[in-house]
């Protein structure tokens, strides 16, 4: 298995930190905005947008975590059940605009889950995308994030590994992985 | 472990701790959804489900079609008054028929012990026992451990005493043996008559004093006297029965403890349990109800994904 290097420690909070700039220039004082993470872990990275605003802006801002595990159109076409995750969206989502956060955009089928997992909670004024990287050239769906940290172009048999120091890692580092060599 | 050991639900008897915790994980995200203001999700889209009861039941069915409905799958009811079951027709031509309108899960109930079972070795549907005489009635008990555990925390160690008519319960028997794979001591307590001599063989204690074992337990499992399956007087009378078996508020302040109590429903109100008892803040009757939506979400969610 070969193992390529996306982003490092540094490379991410630098990612990061133009990511909230990208947001504040739409966004301003984030004052009818929210955020929400997709599980599992873009659920982190909302965690640390959210606390980089608040130091940029000095204001608090809402986060919620989104599961669209019963929303998947994979159900029953995979080896197992995925195990579902915790939604915690503590606020009222109608008429709000609403940031979804996820660590990889790749077939854009997991965004449209968590668009109809969504409508649960009512209806957005406006709903933007953030993923913080963008495998282009992948879609199975037209769908593309409103704001991307990093693009590359892969393969099939390629995997973006994301490893966070929330998940016990040493430290942050996001790989491109070859499937197809030993 | 994110998947359930067998494609079938026929009873707990055949279930591992791990399948029963799996059961409830999923369940506390279905309760999460059942909560919302939207309290449906896509999952089961492209799934038919057939309900086929050969018994009576309201609350059973109507909480198995509604978690049925909360998941999106399609849902056709069966019962056996009014159908061709009256002219003759056997079980595995009524169920082949309904199959051949390619149906791809079964929750049967069925006044035969076993009856799911049999089946089960004649079709690929999955299927899901909802009562199979006075043998098992899983979702029952799943619910039941689901809302002792919701209420006290893990089971392991508790006391839990299930009183009044075991012999012709289902639930008992389901009851017993979850609560035993969840690490719980078990007493069983009701008049001789309505309790079946092999019981004690399961690791139950039996007792045949209300007092002793309220006394004993945490949590109280208080069951319906069965009027409907007794053809000999078990008892002398209700009023006898309700004296030295009955629940009443008297008898809980006099043990001057914390206690919960369930009841499976319908309630004979002032019989098992008095009204002030199964209304009070120790009853959580309600909660099983509630509780049985999501878990039945949640079995039929995971057997859905078992091929």
């Amino acid at each position: 298995m070969q193992k390529r290097l996306l982003l490092n420690n540094k490379h991410l909070s630098i990612t990061i930190s133009r990511l909230c700039h990208q947001l504040i220039e739409n966004h301003q004082a984030f004052e009818n905005t929210v955020l929400i993470g997709l599980q599992p872990k873009g659920v982190y990275l909302a965690e640390r947008i959210k606390s980089k605003l608040e130091e940029i802006i000095q204001k608090p801002i809402e986060i919620g975590y989104l599961d669209i595990t019963f929303y998947r159109d994979d159900f029953r076409r995979r080896e197992e059940p995925l195990t579902p995750n915790e939604t915690k969206i503590p606020f009222i989502i109608e008429d709000k605009n609403v940031i979804l956060i996820d660590d990889v955009l790749y077939t854009g089928r997991s965004v449209k889950s968590a668009m109809d997992a969504m409508s649960a909670f009512g209806r957005p004024a406006k709903v933007e995308f953030l993923a913080l990287i963008d495998r282009i050239h992948s879609r199975h769906i037209p769908v593309e994030a409103n704001y991307i940290g990093k693009q590359v172009n892969t393969v099939f048999s390629q995997k973006v590994l994301v490893e966070l120091t929330e998940q016990g890692k040493k430290e942050d580092k996001i790989w491109l992985i070859d499937k197809s060599k030993s | 472990m994110s998947q359930l050991s067998s494609k079938h639900l026929l009873g707990i008897k055949d279930l591992t701790r791990e399948d029963i915790q799996l059961i409830f994980e999923t369940a506390d995200n279905f309760k999460d959804v059942i909560n919302r203001p939207i309290k449906k999700v896509p999952s089961l889209r492209d799934i038919t489900i057939a309900n086929v009861f050969f018994e009576n039941s309201t609350r059973t069915k109507l909480s198995f079609e509604l978690a049925e409905k909360r998941l999106s799958a399609d849902v056709i009811n069966f019962s056996a008054s009014g159908s061709s079951v009256k002219k003759g027709e056997t079980l595995l031509d009524t169920v082949n028929n309904i199959l051949a309108m390619k149906v791809d899960m079964i929750v049967m109930r069925h006044s035969s012990p076993g009856a799911p079972h049999f089946l089960s070795n004649h079709i690929n549907a999955n299927i899901v026992n909802a009562g199979d005489g006075t043998h098992e009635h899983p979702t029952q008990a799943l619910l039941d451990t689901y809302s002792m555990r919701e209420r006290v925390g893990d089971l392991e160690g508790k006391n839990v005493a299930i009183i009044g008519d075991i012999i012709h319960s289902r639930v008992a028997l389901s009851n017993i043996f979850a609560l035993q794979k969840l690490g719980a001591n078990v007493m069983i307590c009701g008049p001789a008559t309505l309790v079946p001599k092999y019981i004690s063989s399961f690791g139950v204690k039996v007792v045949s004093d209300v007092r002793q074992a309220l006394e004993w337990c945490d949590i109280a499992n208080v069951l319906r006297i069965q009027l409907e399956r007794q053809q000999i007087k078990y008892f002398p009378s209700l009023r006898e029965y309700s004296l030295y078996f009955g629940v009443n508020k008297q008898l809980l302040d006099s043990l001057n403890k914390e206690i919960v109590i369930m009841h499976p429903g319908p309630i004979n109100r002032g019989v098992e349990l008095t009204s002030d008892v199964a209304d009070s803040h120790h009853s959580i009757i309600l909660d099983q109800v509630e509780n049985g939506v999501a878990t039945r979400m949640a079995v039929l969610y995971l057997l859905a994904s078992v091929a």
